[in-house]
């Protein structure tokens, strides 16, 4: 299967891999896909509390050439974004950035479950965060 | 001396015609082109002769007798013959079948074919190292068991069958034995008599000959084996597969097994070096790396090996200079892993991160280093990027968590 060059390019040079401290407060982690399906992503955001912007992103991808390069594009996409500007984000745009073909679309779909999973863990912390500041955040 | 790249090492898959073999062919597509079955002219009786010799070497290659090898357009032709063939022609002893989850497509679908029409099909399954149990094997034997049809080494993890036990069996039994040997024929000592086997299917393109060639060795006394033929016409090859006969395809299967048959033992003791000098390397820089399929009973040159937490795809990705196949679904149209893998019982995940590396005759140990340095390297990049790497580092039991399986 041809890869087109934004693919390989992510392949070779992903962007913002590594990890967040998950128990931080600010961040938010979003674990989604299954291995005996051949893809799981873990991205996580770090907001700023004063202004709701996505300071930093992070990915961990275990999954093909696409899947890697959906969820390094993810996290290029959700610095400086908003965390409702985040998620506007829709996985068709992933797919025409980066000319995934048909059989590749299930890998932005999980890139924007991932997306969806990071900001509810991270909203869910605030909500927490505000009721019981001594509670232990969930992961 | 520089290698050159990409580096072929996907011998299951095909193998290049060795030059030797195109050199035998030649001639018969241009100055001796006649059609064998012409029998009153000399273009035909050199075309016959030339069917003849390559008849006489095939049938060396596997303990066989000449007159007992049928000619055919590759080893899927073979198969559907063999099964079909005997399907139909003893379809009054009986409408059971018996053959293995880990067979070739050839093999299974025909097998799913003939059971929309009536027959019954055990397919057994195998144990962790990939071979079958011969008391499953023993077990499903009934009244109205026809044929066994049981490959002699496998495709995708090269795991080489009891052949000679299942022939025991079967002879004991009076059932026919079937045996797809395209992986293992001209690489591994193979008789006919010796293993009692029935029916063989080999092919030319697996052997450094041409694609579109190969071969059902019909036993003929002991039983003799009788098939119905699957397609009708001038009754070429005994009645039992029409059609004008290949000439330089089969001179060049003829030249292939010779060469196999002469070559045998060196290459044998070659290749199995370089694979096991493959493994050992990767081995020794990676950790959580596993063999997929039994080691003591494999094909020399085979190797297959699930890199856990990383993507087969994504493997084949960095090392894009190196040809070879992974189980991976992504690497097939059916977004499914490999069922061969699955069959191991090594889950999934395993079945998605594996790779087959297939040795062969032009491969040399400078590309076996060349390969294992480069995967070691894209194994270590990519598990610094694979969440489930992360996670099994920190003791997480991956096995219980709870995915969404999408």
């Amino acid at each position: 299967m041809a890869y087109s060059n934004k693919v390989i390019d992510h392949y070779e040079n992903p962007r913002n891999v590594g990890s967040l401290p998950k128990d931080d407060p600010n961040v938010g982690t979003g674990l989604v896909g299954a291995p005996e399906c051949g893809d799981v992503m873990k991205l996580q955001v770090k907001v700023n509390p004063q202004t709701g912007v996505i300071d930093d992103a992070k990915f961990k991808t275990f999954g093909c050439g696409s899947a890697i390069a959906s969820s390094s594009l993810a996290t290029e996409w959700l610095k400086g974004k908003t965390v409702d500007e985040a998620l506007a984000i829709k996985n068709t745009e992933i797919v025409a950035e980066l000319s995934l073909p048909p059989v590749k679309i299930h890998c932005s779909v999980l890139a924007e479950d991932a997306i969806k999973a990071a900001i509810s863990d991270y909203k869910k912390k605030q909500v927490n965060e505000t009721a019981q500041p001594a509670a232990q955040p969930t992961v | 001396m520089a290698i050159k790249l990409p580096i072929y090492m996907d011998y299951h898959a095909t193998t290049p015609v060795d030059p030797r073999v195109v050199e035998a062919m030649l001639p018969y597509f241009t100055k001796q082109f006649g059609n064998a079955a012409s029998r009153n002219h000399p273009f035909g009786w050199e075309a016959e002769e030339a069917v003849d010799l390559a008849r006489k070497q095939v049938a060396e290659l596997i303990g066989a007798g000449a007159k007992e090898m049928v000619f055919t357009s590759g080893a899927t032709e073979s198969n559907n013959l063999a099964i079909k063939g005997v399907a139909e022609m003893y379809r009054e002893k009986g409408n059971h079948i018996i053959t293995a989850v880990t067979e070739h497509k050839a093999v299974i679908d025909t097998c799913k074919r003939l059971e929309k029409e009536g027959y019954r099909v055990t397919y057994l399954p195998v144990q962790k190292d990939g071979l079958i149990s011969l008391d499953d094997l023993r077990s499903a034997i009934g009244d109205k068991t026809i044929l066994i049809s049981i490959m002699t080494a496998n495709n995708e993890i090269g795991v080489i069958q009891p052949i000679a036990e299942i022939g025991a069996i079967a002879k004991e039994k009076g059932i026919l034995f079937h045996t797809d040997a395209v992986q293992a024929a001209g690489k591994i000592p193979f008789n006919v008599n010796e293993m009692k086997v029935d029916l063989v299917s080999v092919s030319a393109h697996k052997m450094y000959g041409p694609k579109g060639v190969g071969a059902l060795y019909v036993r003929r006394r002991n039983p003799r084996v009788l098939l119905a033929p699957q397609i009708d016409g001038g009754g070429h090859e005994r009645g039992m597969r029409s059609g004008t006969l290949n000439v330089p395809g089969i001179v060049g299967m003829g030249k292939a097994a010779e060469l196999c048959k002469q070559e045998m033992a060196s290459d044998t003791a070659r290749l199995g070096a370089l694979r096991d000098r493959l493994n050992e390397r990767l081995h020794k820089s990676l950790d959580e790396i596993y063999i997929n399929g039994s080691i003591e009973h494999r094909l020399p040159h085979s190797l297959n090996i699930s890199f856990a937490y990383v993507e087969g795809e994504s493997l084949l990705m960095g090392i894009n200079d190196v040809a070879v196949s992974s189980g991976s679904a992504c690497t097939s149209a059916s977004l499914e892993p490999s069922y061969v893998l699955k069959a191991l019982g090594a889950g999934d995940d395993l079945a998605h991160s594996s790779i087959r590396f297939g040795l062969g005759r032009w491969t040399t140990q400078e590309e076996v280093d060349y390969v294992a340095d480069k995967l070691i390297t894209v194994v270590t990049r990519l598990r610094e990027m694979s969440p489930l790497y992360e996670l099994a580092k920190e003791g997480v039991d991956l096995s219980t968590m709870q995915w969404e399986v999408h």
